[in-house]
This record gives C-alpha cells, sequence and structure tokens, in this order.
C-alpha cells in the first residue's frame, strides 16, 4: 500500500502538452516529476517515501518511444525506450552490444519491460547498469523545454549524488550516441547476475572508462583514458590512475576495500584485452 | 479518479487515485487477489501480471497507466472450472509447495516465447523467486506447458 490519493498526476497525450505543463508548474514553483516506468519510482514510494508529490505521466506519449538507427553508427534512444527495447534492437545488439548485456541483467524481464534508459539517467542512481554504458559511447543527453532543446554530454550531466544538469522546466526528450570505434566491454559485479543492485559495474568503449558504484555519480575515468591514449600499457600504473576516479565507499551492497580491488582487476581484465581486434556477433 | 480497466477479458469501471498500484487496484478494488504482493522493490516477481502480452511487477505500475491496456492476472488462466494447460504442467509436475510465487511465476511463463530453450525458460524467470520448491520443478513444468505449445 502506498498514500496514493495523496499523489496527484498529470497525464499529457502529446509531448508539447508535457512540455507546457513542466513550465507551467515550474514557474509556479510547484515542479512535476517527470514519471516513465515507474520501477525506481515505485519501489521508493513503497518503501515509504515520497520524493515528490506531482507527477507528469510520460507513458502515453507515443513519439517518445523507440529506439532508432542514424547513419552509420548512430543511436537514438526515445525517452520511453525500455530495457527490452535495447535487447530487441538490431541496430543496438549491431553497434553497441554491450548495452544489450546491460540491459539483460538490469533486473528480471518485468524490469526490462518497464525500465527507460533516460529514467535510469535521470533517476542519478550511481549504480545504474545502463548508464556507464552509455557514458563510455559518449551518449549525448537531449533535453527540451517548450524554448527549445539542448545537448548535454551524459558525461557531465551529473553535478552531484543524484543532481543532474535538468532544469524543473525541462525533459529528457532522447538519448543520442555516436558509437566510437574499439573494443566495447562490459562488467558487473554483484551478488548474481539478474536482479541485484551492482557492487562495480565497468563499461569500456575503446579507451573510453566508465564506472557504476564507485563515487556519488557514475563516472569516467578520465586520468586512466589519458594514459592509455597516450600508449601506457603498464597494469600497476593503470590500476592507481583508475582509483583516482573510482573512489568507492563502504555502503550496504558492499566495501570500499573490496570495490577498490574489483576496480583492479576489472582494469587489468580490460587492459589485457584493448589492443586485440573487437568481438564481432 | 474513474478509470477504464481491460481485465481478463472483461472490461470494469474502477473509482481510484491514478497513482494507486495496479497491484492494489486488482486485489482491493476488483476483488482479484491471486496476485501477491512479495517484496514491493521489482525483484521477487510475486505480483507479476501482463499488460498487453508483457510481464510486469504490478506493485511498480500505477493503475493509470494501464488504461486502454489488456492486463491478464492469474484469475484469468482456468475458464470454465477447467485448469489451464500451464496450471496442469504445474500440478503434474509439482511444481508448486507454499505457492506464494506461483500466481507470478506462472504470469511470467505465459510471457515466455513458444519455443524457448531451458537457458531461456531460466533467463525469462530470472525475475522470479521461489523460496522453497526449487527452481527445476518450475522449470520443468514451463518446458512441459512449452513442449504442448509447439504442437
Amino acid at each position: 500500500m502506498i498514500a496514493a490519493a495523496d499523489l496527484t498526476v498529470q497525464r499529457p497525450r502529446t509531448l508539447k502538452q508535457a512540455l507546457q505543463l513542466l513550465r507551467d508548474a515550474s514557474a509556479e514553483n510547484q515542479p512535476l516529476t517527470p514519471m516513465a516506468g515507474g520501477t525506481d519510482l515505485f519501489v521508493t514510494l513503497n518503501m515509504g517515501q515520497r520524493p515528490s508529490a506531482r507527477y507528469l505521466d510520460l507513458w502515453a506519449i507515443e513519439k517518445l518511444r523507440g529506439v532508432e538507427a542514424t547513419g552509420k553508427r548512430g543511436l537514438v534512444f526515445g525517452a520511453l525506450a525500455t530495457y527490452t527495447d535495447c535487447i530487441e534492437s538490431k541496430a543496438v545488439h549491431k553497434r553497441l552490444p554491450i548495452l544489450v548485456d546491460a540491459a539483460r541483467q538490469v533486473g528480471g524481464v518485468q524490469i526490462q519491460n518497464r525500465g527507460t534508459l533516460a529514467g535510469n539517467i535521470e533517476n542519478g542512481s550511481p549504480a545504474a547498469d545502463g548508464v556507464p554504458v552509455l557514458m563510455a559511447a559518449d551518449a549525448t543527453v537531449v533535453l527540451r523545454s517548450i524554448d527549445g532543446e539542448r545537448r548535454v554530454p551524459l558525461a557531465a550531466y551529473y553535478h552531484g549524488y543524484r543532481k543532474t544538469e535538468r532544469r524543473a522546466d525541462e525533459l529528457i526528450v532522447a538519448v543520442e550516441v555516436e558509437v566510437p570505434d574499439g573494443t566495447q566491454r562490459f562488467d558487473k559485479v554483484g551478488t548474481r547476475a539478474a536482479q541485484a543492485i551492482s557492487k562495480v559495474v565497468m563499461a569500456a568503449v575503446g579507451h573510453r572508462l566508465a564506472f557504476g558504484s564507485v563515487a556519488p555519480t557514475v563516472v569516467r575515468a578520465r586520468a586512466l583514458e589519458a594514459y592509455v591514449e597516450a600508449g601506457g600499457r603498464d597494469v600497476a600504473e593503470a590500476q592507481r590512475l583508475a582509483l583516482e576516479d573510482a573512489r568507492p565507499i563502504d555502503d550496504v551492497r558492499s566495501t570500499a576495500e573490496y570495490r577498490r580491488r574489483v576496480v583492479a582487476n576489472l582494469v587489468a581484465a580490460w587492459l589485457g584485452g584493448l589492443d586485440k581486434p573487437p568481438r564481432t556477433r | 479518479m474513474k478509470l477504464k480497466l481491460h481485465v481478463n477479458g472483461a472490461k470494469h469501471t474502477v473509482e481510484v487515485a491514478p497513482m494507486k498500484r495496479l497491484l492494489d487496484t486488482l486485489r482491493e478494488d476488483l476483488a482479484l487477489t491471486g496476485t501477491k504482493e512479495g517484496c514491493g522493490e521489482g525483484e521477487c516477481g510475486a505480483c507479476t501480471v501482463l499488460i498487453d502480452g508483457a510481464a510486469v511487477n504490478a506493485c511498480l505500475v500505477p493503475t493509470c497507466q494501464v488504461e486502454g491496456a489488456e492486463v491478464r492476472t492469474v484469475e484469468g488462466l482456468a475458464s470454465d472450472g477447467r485448469l489451464h494447460r500451464l496450471q496442469r504442467a504445474f500440478l503434474d509436475n509439482g511444481a508448486a509447495q507454499c505457492g506464494i510465487c506461483t500466481p507470478g511465476m506462472m504470469m511470467a511463463a505465459l510471457a515466455l516465447p513458444k519455443k524457448s530453450s531451458l537457458e531461456q525458460i531460466r533467463a525469462g524467470l530470472a525475475g522470479n523467486l521461489c523460496r522453497c520448491t526449487g527452481y527445476m520443478k518450475i522449470y520443468d513444468a514451463v518446458a512441459q506447458f512449452l513442449a504442448g505449445e509447439k504442437r
């Protein structure tokens, strides 16, 4: 049971209506919280917390659904693109196969059917499985308000724990990826493969590397990337540099010490496979 | 708010808060108590129902989002006092013990592709936890059901 009667929800049918509602609400200083599949939101509500009393239900806006392939290596994920959409997309399999790996591990089928990439991004959990993949692939978040659109690199989207770049009158309308060249790799270390929130996630596309669950936000390993870019291949040095950006803490799921060890081991494994030809499917 | 719902082939109009969980609307407003609440976190799958054929956790779905969709619950399986073949397969294989996971387990199984391998059955049911029977008998039941579907 949740106190549903205390929660209001607006249900626009078009994107334009949604953006107008967001603008009006934010002008009145009564911001609306966008809702997609509800898989994160309702867990929070079920725990007796109330992140907001006012919601904007996007689920009926058909225009925001689906995954599209653009050009030779582009992917555009609508704000309502689910993990199942990613798993079923031939273009995602071909261009960003590690996103399929992440999507399959994000939870059971029930969660995959309702959880969205954009929701995962906006919710801002440092443990989100899909976000490191998108961040390693240099994804761009497309934010729109009634006045227009702006594009923000996902790697610059977070300002702190669950703090994002989005203004109260804006909505994530899409996530764009121009998949960079290079070997892709995805590792999720958790208690079990499905249904468990990660202890550490690592995603890599070429020299680009992102970690989940090791900092207040999903992070890029910039220091290590620069070292590898310049030709550095020393494992101990790479591990040291990774831990400049990956600064895990002790929490309910794991300890900082264990996570540092896992990060170091994953970096060693990644470095070992880096100069081998990319895998094909 | 008045919401029109389509559940197990029947039309209903319910007066509920739009953010009321589908799970609660089913159990309290439609008296369909076959759908169980387990963890409330989207991990155990006890509340699994089908929305337009896709398995979802009813504890994480606001009722307003299923307006216009076809909802199927465990009560939609048996008809005219005759068990659905999937239920028969669970019986035949001893795939239920305490029974709490069983409705969700069956609804998730119904969403599986018809020619699922054991691996696919396991992946498709990874979002459904059983704490007593164990999974092998459940997989056996689902495999028997799917084998019959192929014919």
